[in-house]
């Protein structure tokens, strides 16, 4: 229970304007590799820029990145 | 000669170095922004020529997607000399993913780390000499842009030709190295086309094309192994992608800096209203109707005048001095109906086409594409489709061939097949001359309106047809939404003017061949049997015609030259004018001629029916082909050629029908 005080969730539960930092990804092999080479990987500093009907809208060090929220939700992030 | 090959991400600037490398030197014209198949030009650098490859932009070089594999295959099969890899540097940490996938293949690489102007506006700091010393590779800076640093890069990369290569071990981890120990052994023992280190890393990864490779051409022993590490349900492929991940990370903590936060862009307040969850839609809808309209006073209108005008009055002066030297009948009526009054028909659309190319390049330079794909996203899902298809779609209302390659960036199978089937729906450039003449005929006053309803009717009809294929022929899930939405640029005109030449180019040339030969052919039906009258129904061509066109009755053009006309419009869609031309206003060398010839023979109604079944019904030969090609299937191939036909006709039909029962 180390991470007590430390706040998980997932990256479809941050709204408009929050940031988070990846801290795991809980998705098969295949998602995971093109989250990686589209820059989502663990330690990654990434600020929602939309999240209301449609994929969301990351920033990722100034680069904008779509993503549907299914793939999201399995994103893990701690603020 | 030698060959350099370039990779890299998508909008990291590759075709734009790539132009800036081979100037006017090279060849296949591209949709813009899309390298589809492999593009090659010549540069000649110290007396020495090369050959330059521009591979399609890629973020991997795994096996998940046609553009992947294409990429990878070069690399490996095609053996370049050297590869040069564009990163671009505002987006360096993701852009070297794929470079360190390149170096664990054991390839020459060098480094253009482009945009450099981009990255020092945003204060992103980069130590080249330490980056260079960590990767193991050349780095050059270039702004492809400016064409800077162009000849730095030819210098560098081909000195590196002749040099060994510079070696970085690629780190693993204890688990990885043990699991890679147990595989090479195994690989010794025979010859295989790709690096044996390499192997071992795909065969843990479980890369599905190298598996086959290997049950194919592996050992007995090391396909039981393969077999073994296949059956085993362990993270290491996890474990080798961040690996991977992790050599990028360490070496870009020690060379490269930015600023904590980046401020709100230009490109965010853009973003904000054209990504907005009201007003995406309309305003994309609003911006194609622009297009369109936009496309129709300039290209038909204004230019499209001048070039009837032109067309009008060397038809006149070639029927003049014809008649002067008495030239043999069979000789004037071939190049006065055939020539004049079929390829000429077409050519008088050139403008048009030309404009509409050049607003769709530079919706697509400007990175609105990214964004229409995004806001249709949602729509997309509902039907059961991939919001990525969008693309592929909108790419099509260029030319269908294109529009199908560019559906290689979808992974899903499912999603492949159906957005490969419906693109035919997008209205193609070449089916704008028909509507064209249609339009000038009996709607001259809507013409902008009646080009965008018709278009629009195309996309409904894909997402239609697309919803019930994703419920009977290719059921399951869509794979997940995930795209990058590059900053918007201004597009530089010297790309938007190549891509819209190339376009011309290759409409030029096929009016010169395709058609001139459905038309000369028909032409030769039309005066056939000899003594007919030509292009009567008495001719073969008639005879034809009129075997065919009662299946057209119901939707109200039961001509036998309307039958024929569509029958020709299979071998290219712009032969369907060419043989309106040649069968209604025969004896004729004015382009104008043949509006007013049709006003007597469609009404406003069997004109619309017309025009929708030429939007539906069978796609031209090109596209055909190349579904069969994407498909690696004849099935499906012959399956889009009748399926279309069928929507087609039952369309036409409906709208015939009820058209009539409303009273127009």
């Amino acid at each position: 229970m180390e991470n007590l005080y430390i706040e998980q969730s997932s990256l479809s539960s941050l709204k408009k304007g929050e940031c988070g930092k990846i801290c795991g990804i809980s998705a098969g092999c295949n998602s995971r590799s093109r989250l990686c080479e589209l820059g989502l990987n663990k330690g990654v500093l990434v600020k929602i820029v939309k999240n209301d009907i449609g994929p969301l809208i990351l920033n990722i060090q100034g680069h904008k990145l779509a993503i549907g929220k299914g793939l999201a939700s399995k994103i893990i992030i701690e603020r | 000669m030698d060959t350099i090959a370039l990779v890299g991400n998508p909008n990291s600037g590759k075709t734009t170095l790539f132009n800036a490398i081979t100037g006017s030197n090279q060849h296949v014209g591209n949709w813009p922004g899309v390298t589809v198949e492999k593009k090659e030009g010549k540069v000649k650098y110290n007396n020495k020529e090369y050959n330059i490859v521009d591979l399609p932009g890629t973020y991997s070089l795994g096996a998940f997607s046609e553009d992947e594999i294409v990429a990878r295959d070069f690399i490996l099969k095609g053996n370049p000399d050297v590869v040069i890899n564009v990163i671009d540097a505002t987006n360096i940490e993701r852009n070297l993913y794929l470079t360190a996938q390149l170096i664990e293949m054991g390839t020459k690489v060098v480094l253009a780390l482009n945009m450099m102007d981009e990255a020092k506006a945003k204060n992103i700091e980069i130590d080249l000499d330490k980056l260079s010393k960590e990767l193991g590779v050349p780095i050059v800076a270039t702004i492809a842009s400016k064409k800077q640093g162009i000849q730095d890069l030819l210098k560098s990369a081909t000195e590196y030709i002749n040099y060994e290569k510079m070696i970085k071990p690629f780190t693993y981890t204890e688990r990885i190295k043990n699991e890679l120990e147990s595989i090479m052994p195994l690989l010794s023992d025979s010859e295989y086309i790709y690096p044996k280190n390499w192997l071992a890393i795909k065969i843990l990864e479980k890369d599905k094309e190298i598996i086959n490779y290997i049950d194919k051409n592996g050992t007995e022993n090391l396909k039981n192994k393969v077999n073994e590490i296949q059956s085993i349900d362990s993270d290491l492929e996890l474990e080798i992608i961040d690996n991977r991940y992790n050599f990028v990370g360490d070496i870009l903590s020690h060379s490269v800096k930015r600023p904590a936060e980046d401020q709100l862009s230009l490109t965010d307040k853009i973003d904000k209203i054209v990504t907005d969850k009201f007003w995406g839609i309309p305003i994309f809808g609003l911006i194609m109707f622009i297009v369109f309209q936009l496309t129709f006073t300039i290209g038909e209108g204004f230019l499209g005048g001048l070039v009837e005008g032109l067309i009008g009055t060397l038809g006149k002066y070639v029927e003049e001095v014809l008649l002067n030297i008495s030239a043999p009948t069979l000789l004037t009526s071939f190049i006065i109906d055939g020539i004049f009054g079929g390829v000429g028909a077409v050519l008088v659309f050139v403008p048009l086409i030309v404009v509409l190319y050049f607003f769709l390049g530079i919706l697509e330079d400007t990175g609105y594409m990214a964004r229409a794909a995004y806001v249709m996203d949602g729509i997309m899902r509902k039907l059961g489709l991939h919001g990525k298809t969008f693309i592929s779609m909108i790419i099509g209302f260029g030319c269908n061939v294109p529009g199908i390659m560019a559906t290689r960036t979808l992974e899903n199978k499912k999603d492949r097949m159906i957005a490969i089937l419906i693109n035919p729906f997008m209205s193609c450039g070449a089916r704008i001359p028909i509507y064209m003449l249609f339009i000038a005929a009996f709607f001259p006053n809507n013409g902008g309106l009646v080009l965008f309803s018709l278009y629009l009717l195309g996309i409904i009809m894909a997402l239609v047809v697309g919803k019930i294929f994703s419920k009977t022929l290719f059921k399951g899930e869509s794979s997940d939404f995930i795209m990058e939405l590059p900053p918007y640029r201004l597009p530089s005109i010297t790309s938007v003017l190549r891509n819209m030449w190339d376009k011309v180019w290759d409409f030029l040339h096929r009016a010169g061949t395709v058609i001139f030969v459905v038309v000369s052919l028909l032409w030769v039906l039309s005066i056939l049997p000899y003594g007919v009258e030509p292009s009567s129904q008495g001719s073969y061509l008639g005879k034809i015609g009129t075997v065919v066109a009662p299946i057209f009755k119901p939707a109200g053009f039961g001509s036998w030259q309307a039958a024929v006309s569509l029958f020709s419009g299979i071998a290219a869609k712009e032969a369907v004018v060419g043989v309106l031309g040649m069968v209604y206003a025969a004896g004729s060398s004015d382009p104008s001629a043949l509006a007013v010839e049709l006003q007597s023979i469609f009404t406003p109604l069997t004109a619309v029916s017309f025009m929708v079944m030429v939007l539906f019904y069978t796609p031209c030969a090109a596209t055909i082909a190349t579904v069969k090609k994407e498909t690696n299937s004849y099935k499906w191939a012959i399956f889009i050629s009748i399926y279309t036909f069928i929507i087609g006709w039952i369309s036409a039909v409906l709208v015939y029908q009820v058209g009539t029962l409303l009273g127009f």
